[in-house]
């Protein structure tokens, strides 16, 4: 039961001038730019894009200077924000083989074609703090030395070194448009592209947390990450004025392959099979958690036991979404009273009569 | 249009205002900012799947002498879409293209070309160069 109750509009009012207030912080420092946002905080940007599912630099730094740097309210406001403009047109699948290298490894291959390219890493960093950043200087950054013009080289997928072999499962094709779980709501099960959809949006600690409990047995798998790449990839659209596709500009993603073994059943032999990960921007971890993840909700298709809530599929989807899980958890703010005053009614009864039952046992 | 795609609002307000005269054009529908969604494919090469979307700007005009052009492109650039598509639409005719192309396609092309490979040259030198220790007598 609601009553509607008034009387909050000034302390709203103030509450909200407060926060910008202590949004702007100190007024002696130098108020930070969306484009200082954008260039130096690139990979908080990534990830409101991502999880916010609209791609959109410069939206996302909006969002995180706005929201003081809370990424999950950040991707909030993203996704609020997208939910006012029409999508005038759906583009072309990505074509990652044909992505503009800024970073690709594999675990499975030491010497394959393209070779072990590591980019902007941290990894082999010592995860030390660099006292060297606190100096506000460009003194840290190491003059790039002139390079050599290198030719584009090609880049094939591990997978595709493994396809030549007939070890991997042949990725699935289908005719149709993908579904889409912002039009309609997922029931379960869901078919592998809606999970993926859904992954790619998904919060990155539910599901870095999540795949880590299928390395520790909570439904077994042995995956290898054959392969991340992260790099530009161009957007193309088949606009309608013109009936063929056109470039209309590059966005950044990184890719995760996995692969896990398979013994093969009565129609399928032994082979690998794969976990896929794609996420907007520069986030490897995302990517990597997505594979698992993915690999993980196949469990059905592959005829392996459900033991684990990594599998679940209604378990990972349902909860994977940080906006949903941070409105319900959250709602628990808003006022309750009337609910509240019918539970303390019921308890003050309920230890009435238990004391009544106490004294006459008596 | 890839590279008017591309084209930086300051080149093309640059190209425009060299145009003497400026040509008449309208808009057949107002400019219009919204969204693309994104595809991707399962395993890189299999079946679709959406993955989020992009704002988009697109624009529509008509010149004075006819020729329709158009523009979609990433991100929210409503100027620059509209600029883009006078100057796809300028492409179409005989007494324009040539100009266009000087003036905006081949520099935007040089500058994303130059881009480009400064990015690759960078990248090439993070290359793994693997060299195996020998040991003991084999």
């Amino acid at each position: 039961m609601y009553v509607a109750v008034k009387g909050g509009e000034t302390a709203i009012d103030a509450a909200h001038a407060l926060l910008a207030e202590r949004r702007r912080g100190d007024p002696a420092q130098p108020e930070l730019s969306l484009a200082q946002i954008r260039e130096q905080l690139a990979l908080a940007v990534d990830r409101v894009m991502a999880e916010g599912a609209l791609y959109d630099p410069d939206l996302a730094a909006l969002a995180i200077k706005q929201a003081r740097g809370d990424l999950i309210e950040a991707i909030f406001l993203l996704r609020a924000y997208r939910t006012t403009l029409p999508r005038l047109v759906a583009s072309e699948p990505i074509d990652t083989g044909h992505m503009r290298i800024a970073r690709r490894i594999s675990a499975t291959f030491k010497d394959l074609p393209g070779g072990q390219i590591l980019g902007p890493t941290f990894d082999y960093t010592h995860r030390l703090l660099d006292f060297a950043l606190a100096a506000e200087s460009d003194a840290a950054r190491p003059a790039r030395q002139s390079l050599p013009a290198v030719p584009a080289e090609p880049m094939p997928r591990v997978a595709e070194i493994l396809g030549g072999e007939g070890l991997i499962e042949e990725a699935p094709d289908a005719a149709g448009a993908p579904g889409d779980i912002t039009r309609a709501p997922l029931s379960y099960p869901a078919s592998r592209d809606l999970r993926l959809q859904a992954l790619a949006r998904g919060d990155e600690g539910f599901l870095l947390a999540m795949s880590y409990s299928t390395q520790r047995g909570y439904g077994h798998t042995h995956p290898f990450a054959a392969e991340i790449r992260h790099g530009r990839v161009a957007v193309e659209v088949v606009p309608p004025e013109l009936g063929f596709a056109v470039e209309i500009g590059e966005i950044a993603v990184t890719e995760c392959q996995m692969v896990n073994q398979f013994k093969g059943n009565e129609a399928a032999p032994p082979q690998f099979t794969g976990g896929y990960g794609l996420t907007f921007g520069g986030a490897e971890r995302k990517a990597m958690a997505m594979a698992l993840a993915d690999r993980a909700l196949r469990a059905t298709e592959l005829g392996e036991e459900i033991s684990a809530p990594a599998q679940d599929q209604e378990f990972m989807l349902s909860h994977a979404d940080n906006v949903e899980a941070s409105g319900f958890v959250q709602h628990l703010k808003l006022p309750h009273y009337v609910d509240f005053q019918s539970e303390l009614d019921l308890l003050r009864r309920l230890r009435k009569e238990w004391e009544t039952r106490r004294e006459a046992a008596e | 249009m890839a590279a008017l795609s591309r084209a930086e609002e300051g080149l093309l307000e640059a190209a425009w205002s060299a145009l003497a005269p400026p040509p008449e054009y309208r808009l057949l529908r107002p400019v219009e900012i919204g969204m693309t969604l994104l595809r991707g494919r399962i395993g890189g090469t299999g079946q679709p799947f959406n993955f989020g979307e992009a704002t988009l700007t697109r624009a529509a005009v008509a010149l004075a002498t006819g020729e329709q052009g158009f523009a979609y492109l990433l991100g929210r650039h409503p100027r620059r879409a509209e600029l883009a598509a006078v100057f796809h639409a300028l492409l179409q005719r005989e007494e324009s293209r040539d100009r266009v192309e000087a003036r905006v396609i081949r520099p935007v092309e040089a500058a994303y070309a130059a881009a480009v490979s400064a990015d690759r040259a960078a990248t090439a030198a993070t290359r793994v160069d693997f060299s195996t220790l020998v040991r003991g007598d084999g």
